[in-house]
């Protein structure tokens, strides 16, 4: 009965990415795009459906990255396991995290997370395998399935939009599951959930696994695209990005994530040799904007004057 | 065995909070099948009392039983899931689902696909035709596709008792069912309450004592944390030790 958004925003989506790179988008600045479009949205299954904010996403999508690199490149692992590897690692460390900070909620509960999240960024820059500041690199694309060459970057695109694409879908079921009831009714009024016998820790612990993992599943098919897994993507300053881009294009939406990361990433890729570190400044005024001015987001405010949820 | 008399027990149950005593040694007896008032003046105590015993607080001492089982220890989902279901003072409904969905899920916990996360929410449009069964029997079957928050507050309190009822709880626990309602609707929520508690335990914290006389079998007073005074309403209402703490209070009030 929850109204759901409107097919077409489907079709916009899906035909968007089936005919962005003949409309001669460099398709590196598109899979980037997917990438953290994929990133965001798993944050949202987590602040915008469940009303948990992690400032620790940086984490899983890190594990991943250098899982998967490291898969590839050192245990030479077809990249579909390299991928593999990735997601499991980020879930599995998703489930440790997550056990440790739903104990507390609120403030206490992103404190938690980002707490955890300096930790494992510093033990990245310790450890040998992530090569430290320069990162781990040259992780070679490989041969999907044996069979579909990732050197080609056409073949890669597909390749990258169809597990976003998936991913997305995931997402979509999840919140309309019996299972994402449960998790709108936590978010809405936790104490009442819980007086109708739901164990609510179990709940928020299996949300943030799959947070985690789809999350980690980003991180892993960026390490494919850019061949590089770096501590860029452990910094703190991921965590907040991905916070930025879900509140942009609108919390608790479903396209607005999606949204949110094409604006961040063409805003940082437009304007970085224009403008240079300046694009940091940009970023926080629109950041002001956005909560000051249309707190719903891009997608949260033309859902609205549509009348629809998106 | 005389345990089955009583559905709900306590004993010595005591709250402090740092060198303060809210609840003090409260020896409580809900015979079965009866609405029980627990009535008292700002601060005696009564919402803490039904924080303890649905475990939202962890009694400092004593010990609370349910249907012969000691129930102190356990969570409070546990709680709910023996059927002792509490509602809280202020409205508590799911604000941005709709009035059907706040009832479904309440129902959806039995059928246990409540962590199927790759199911389709298809699968719970069997659950509808009870969820409207529910909205109907207090009144808010023309309301089911309306979004909770847009409700009038009279009506959200029929809807949280409806989501209660979806449990189909041994003992309804209702934390001032009538508080902040106007007249028509208070009149309305009482009629509810007389419904549902045929085969049911009641305990409500009530301050309106028409409402008090009108439906409570049973009623206790508690002042100071402790219980001042327990037994039917009439008679009750005639003690002395009552009188006093209410006009007591009252005094207090307007001084």
């Amino acid at each position: 009965m929850s109204a759901r958004p409107i097919p077409w925003g489907f079709v916009i989506l899906i035909g968007f990415g089936l005919v962005a790179p003949v409309l001669g988008i460099y398709p590196t600045f598109l899979m980037k795009c997917w990438c953290f479009a994929l990133f965001a949205c798993a944050f949202n299954l987590l602040l915008g459906y469940t009303g948990l904010l992690s400032f620790g996403h940086a984490a899983f999508l890190s594990a991943a990255a250098y899982t998967t690199g490291h898969a590839i490149k050192v245990w030479g692992l077809a990249p579909e396991l390299g991928l593999l590897a990735g997601t499991v690692c980020a879930g599995v460390l998703g489930f440790v995290f997550g056990s440790l900070a739903i104990r507390r909620s609120g403030i206490y509960f992103a404190m938690i997370t980002l707490a955890l999240a300096q930790m494992l960024y510093f033990v990245w820059g310790q450890m040998s395998f992530t090569g430290g500041e320069d990162g781990l690199q040259g992780v070679p694309r490989g041969v999907l399935f044996g069979m579909l060459d990732l050197s080609d970057n056409t073949n890669l695109y597909y390749l990258v939009f169809a597990i976003f694409l998936a991913g997305f879908l995931l997402i979509y079921r999840v919140i309309h599951s019996p299972f994402g009831q449960v998790l709108q009714a936590i978010r809405e009024n936790e104490p009442r959930a819980i007086s109708l016998g739901y164990d609510v820790d179990r709940y928020k612990l299996l949300v943030f696994v799959l947070s985690a993992a789809l999350s980690g599943l980003a991180g892993a098919t960026k390490t494919v695209v850019f061949q590089l897994a770096s501590l860029t993507d452990a910094h703190w300053h991921m965590s907040g990005e991905v916070v930025l881009m879900t509140l942009l294009g609108g919390l608790g939406t479903v396209f607005g994530p999606v949204v949110g990361a094409f604006v961040i990433i063409g805003l940082q890729n437009g304007l970085a040799d224009k403008v240079g570190s300046w694009v940091q400044v940009i970023m926080g005024i629109i950041f002001v904007v956005c909560v000051l001015a249309f707190r719903r987001g891009i997608i949260g405010e033309l859902g609205r004057f549509l009348r629809r949820p998106l | 065995m005389t345990g089955t008399d009583y559905i709900l027990e306590t004993r010595g149950l005591t709250k402090a909070f740092s060198g303060f005593v809210a609840v003090d040694g409260v020896d409580l007896r809900v015979r079965r099948g009866t609405i029980h008032a627990l009535i008292g003046p700002n601060g005696a105590g009564k919402t803490t009392c039904f924080n303890l015993l649905t475990r939202f607080l962890a009694p400092t001492q004593g010990t609370i039983i349910f249907n012969g089982r000691d129930i102190t220890q356990l969570r409070p989902s546990a709680i709910a899931r023996l059927g002792l279901v509490r509602s809280f003072q202020i409205s508590a409904t799911f604000p941005h689902m709709t009035v059907l969905e706040n009832v479904r899920v309440a129902l959806q916990r039995k059928t246990g696909m409540s962590m199927h996360f790759w199911k389709s929410g298809r699968a719970l449009d069997a659950l509808n035709g009870r969820a409207l069964e529910l909205l109907e029997a207090v009144d808010l079957g023309a309301f089911a596709g309306t979004m909770t928050v847009e409700l009038p507050y009279g009506r959200k309190r029929a809807l949280e008792i409806a989501t209660t009822l979806a449990l189909d709880p041994e003992m309804m626990l209702l934390d001032e069912p009538t508080q902040g309602m106007g007249h028509e609707d208070v009149g309305r929520v009482v009629d509810l309450i007389r419904k549902v508690a045929v085969n049911r335990t009641v305990l409500m914290v009530e301050h309106n004592m028409n409402v008090v006389a009108d439906l409570s079998d049973t009623m206790t007073v508690l002042a100071r944390g402790a219980v001042l005074a327990e037994g039917p309403y009439a008679e009750v209402s005639r003690n002395p030790q009552v009188l006093e703490a209410y006009v007591g209070t009252e005094q207090e009030a307007a001084a």
